[in-house]
């Protein structure tokens, strides 16, 4: 029987095994929203703006390790789809974004609502696809989940002209997919896994240093094996967080820019460093040059060869997915008689214990006013470690990222790449609807918050019992730090004057809204907001203007020339 | 350092798109780009002439293959490799520059596929270097419209791009 575009649309859906789709209507994709009213397999998801759906679609993956699904417009509906576009491609998160088009004769005339999708995406996604016959629906759908899920994950966008989803072809949905110009490797070259578990073994002042690809390619379990079994300390990036658990003694914290002394030190100093699923960025290792004094040998697990000696010259580059790296990595380490050198590692270990005693993430414990650290160590206890938390984009950022012990992968989400701000609440929301009945959290801030305000509504509407957690300085706080240290203290558009009362703004949405202004009402608050299980809750905590983000590599200096406290 | 790299792609609306817009997006030099369709309509034949350090090359042929429609790339300087270029010059050949204008054509074995009582138009093919080296050997004022391919480059004897 023959079926129109759009019924192929949602069929192929069903197909994948898509549950959720976040998104939009309007013009250009009326027809796909018709054959959603029709059926109940797949659940729509409106938010309030297409950045929303999309960033909600990214959230969603990244708690599931599902393919995330949105739907938006033709023309603003795709632009607005953007910077969720970027957002996830940036971090290699596995979507597939429908857009809407023109019909197919308008192309190119100016139409309302018309803009060159394709185009405007090109640089931003995996692959996209212009659909311009309804015969080739279903074989682009496959491709797209295809290109997606498989590789270094990515967003893929189908653009699909108004009128194709009219028209009417037969539905054969493809079993398998092959493409003779896409084959990504998932095995690590034999002869290069050996050389690398050579330098492992003769290593005596190792390192290991995770990022994202850890957990997309779900191998946490590996990876804490390969690092207890070896007695090796271990950092994450900002991606990578959950990667390894935070709590372990074998935890350095995270690297970087805002990375622990400890993690830094060793990362410049150790003599073997084991990079899996990280990609050296500039907010990792600083100055390369500065990296590079003194020289380290370094072995590069990664599933994307240009990820290798991008940045950094590295002698054992092991192209593969992590997983099956390290499974074989693993195989082979229990197999051998070599041990490493236990009394190198061991004052080697001295040495990082001893870099860990200046607990470089201590703050004011007295202060009189909320410190913004200790609102992220009081959500740990009073979540128990469990929950997920999505963040947006500044200092807010950081301090989750350091004090929250993410013992789990796909726990901590955030735009590490793009640096998105506006990503946490609809993030949040696709959490939520991925998980029932988690806890989920947002920490904010109250210029990150404001650019996807919106989707409250959606909140509401949805029941989705989002806890979110404003640390409010009254300053973009990450611009005014920099303006602090580097541009003389001049504040110069980075004070947010006349802000909303969140309370009143969380009640008018038909939220639940709390502002704290005492250190010893912070616990109280958190707890009070949990036990709403059933309502989202925005706490707005008034935190000190002054606080900063310690340690700090300044921009082009190297990892040992931090700023402490 | 100057590289010739030839790419097979599929030969699909677009494509030649995602490759200039790697270019451009990633900074990369692009000196000449020439593609057209092989044997094989499904397939692409593109020429791209670049340069850059070692890491820079390195870094343009991984991003290359990581296009989904690019099947195979290689770097036709790893080994012995033929380059050619097809320019079209129109020069002047009034009274004056006549004879001269046909000598300098002759000399370069370039050919005169269109004459009118003011000009002639040479068909000149050889690599890069030798057209250059014709533009620079005539007299400046003489020449009054060039046109070039960009240039095409293949594997000497047995080494072949082909999927």
């Amino acid at each position: 029987m023959e079926l129109t575009g759009a019924e192929i649309v949602l069929r192929c859906l069903q197909e994948e095994g898509v549950e959720h789709v976040f998104g939009y209507p309007g013009g250009a994709v009326l027809f796909i929203y018709d054959e959603f009213f029709k059926q109940d397999k797949v659940k729509h998801i409106l938010t309030r703006h297409e950045q929303g759906a999309v960033h909600a679609a990214d959230g969603y993956s990244r708690s599931t390790r599902k393919v995330g699904v949105a739907l938006v417009t033709s023309g603003p509906g795709a632009t607005n789809a953007v910077t969720g576009i970027a957002t996830a491609y940036m971090d290699s998160i596995p979507m597939v974004i429908i857009s809407g088009q023109v019909p197919t004769p308008a192309i190119g005339l100016d139409a309302f609502q018309e803009v060159d999708t394709v185009g405007i995406t090109r640089p931003c996604v995996k692959h996209n696809f212009l659909v311009k016959d309804v015969k080739d629906i279903a074989s682009t759908m496959k491709k797209a989940f295809y290109l997606a899920s498989s590789g270094r994950p990515g967003p893929v966008l189908v653009d699909i002209p108004k009128d194709i989803t009219q028209h009417r072809a037969e539905f054969v949905y493809p079993d398998s997919v092959s493409l003779r110009s896409y084959n990504p490797v998932t095995k690590g070259h034999p002869g290069q896994i050996r050389r690398a578990l050579q330098l492992i073994l003769d290593a005596k002042r190792p390192m290991v240093y995770t990022g994202g690809g850890v957990t997309l390619s779900n191998a946490s379990g590996e990876l804490a094996e390969f690092v207890r079994m070896m007695n090796f300390p271990c950092t994450n990036t900002l991606m990578g967080l959950g990667g390894y658990p935070a709590t372990d003694r074998q935890f350095l914290g995270m690297l970087g820019m805002h990375g622990t002394y400890e993690a830094n030190m060793a990362m410049q100093e150790c003599d073997v460093l084991v990079a899996i699923g990280a990609r050296f960025d500039d907010r990792v290792i600083g100055n390369p040059e500065h990296f590079f004094n003194p020289a380290r040998k370094i072995i590069h697990i990664d599933i994307d060869p240009s990820s290798i000696s991008k940045r950094v010259r590295v002698d054992v580059p092991i192209v593969g997915n992590v997983q099956d790296v390290l499974q074989e990595m693993l195989k082979a380490l229990s197999s051998s008689r070599e041990r490493v050198d236990a009394a190198a590692l061991e004052s080697w270990w001295k040495q990082i214990e001893e870099w860990r005693s200046r607990d470089c993430l201590k703050y004011d414990r007295q202060s009189a006013l909320i410190k913004p650290q200790m609102v992220v160590e009081k959500l740990y206890e009073v979540t128990g470690g469990d929950a997920f938390v999505t963040s947006d984009v500044g200092q807010h950022q950081m301090w989750a990222a350091q004090f929250y012990k993410f013992d789990k992968p796909r726990r901590w989400i955030n735009s590490g790449g793009l640096g998105t701000m506006g990503f946490g609440l609809p993030a949040a929301m696709g959490v939520q609807v991925a998980n029932p009945g988690a806890k989920v959290a947002c920490i904010t801030g109250e210029g990150s918050i404001q650019m996807c305000i919106q989707e409250l509504s959606t909140c509401k509407q949805y029941h989705l019992p989002v806890k979110i957690i404003a640390l409010n300085n009254r300053y973009l706080g990450m611009v005014r730090q920099w303006q602090e240290f580097f541009h003389g203290n001049r504040y110069s558009e980075s004070y947010m004057d006349a802000l909303p009362d969140f309370v009143k703004l969380a009640e008018a949405y038909g939220h639940v809204g709390m502002r704290i202004e005492k250190p010893e009402d912070v616990e109280g608050a958190l707890k009070e907001a949990f036990a709403l299980e059933d309502r989202l809750v925005f706490m707005d905590f008034v935190t000190d203007q002054a606080e900063n983000v310690f340690p700090m590599v300044p921009g082009g200096k190297g990892l040992s020339e931090m700023i402490l406290v | 350092m100057r590289h010739i790299i030839s790419l097979l792609m599929e030969n699909e609306a677009g494509a030649l798109s995602r490759v200039s817009g790697l270019f451009s997006a990633r900074g990369y030099n692009i000196e000449s780009l020439s593609v057209a369709p092989t044997e094989d309509p499904s397939l692409s034949r593109m020429t791209i002439v670049t340069s850059g350090s070692e890491d820079v090359i390195e870094q343009i042929i991984k991003q290359l293959n990581k296009l989904i429609e690019v099947i195979k790339v290689i770097d036709l300087n790893d080994g012995e490799h033929i380059e050619r270029e097809m320019m079209l010059v129109k020069v002047k050949a009034g009274e004056a520059e006549r004879e001269e204008a046909k000598r300098m054509a002759d000399i370069f074995r370039g050919r005169i596929i269109d004459v009118s009582d003011q000009s002639y138009t040479i068909e000149l093919t050889g690599t890069v270097a030798k057209l250059d080296a014709f533009l620079a050997a005539i007299d400046r004022g003489w020449i009054l419209e060039t046109v070039r391919t960009g240039a095409s480059g293949i594997g000497r004897g047995a080494r072949m791009l082909r999927i």
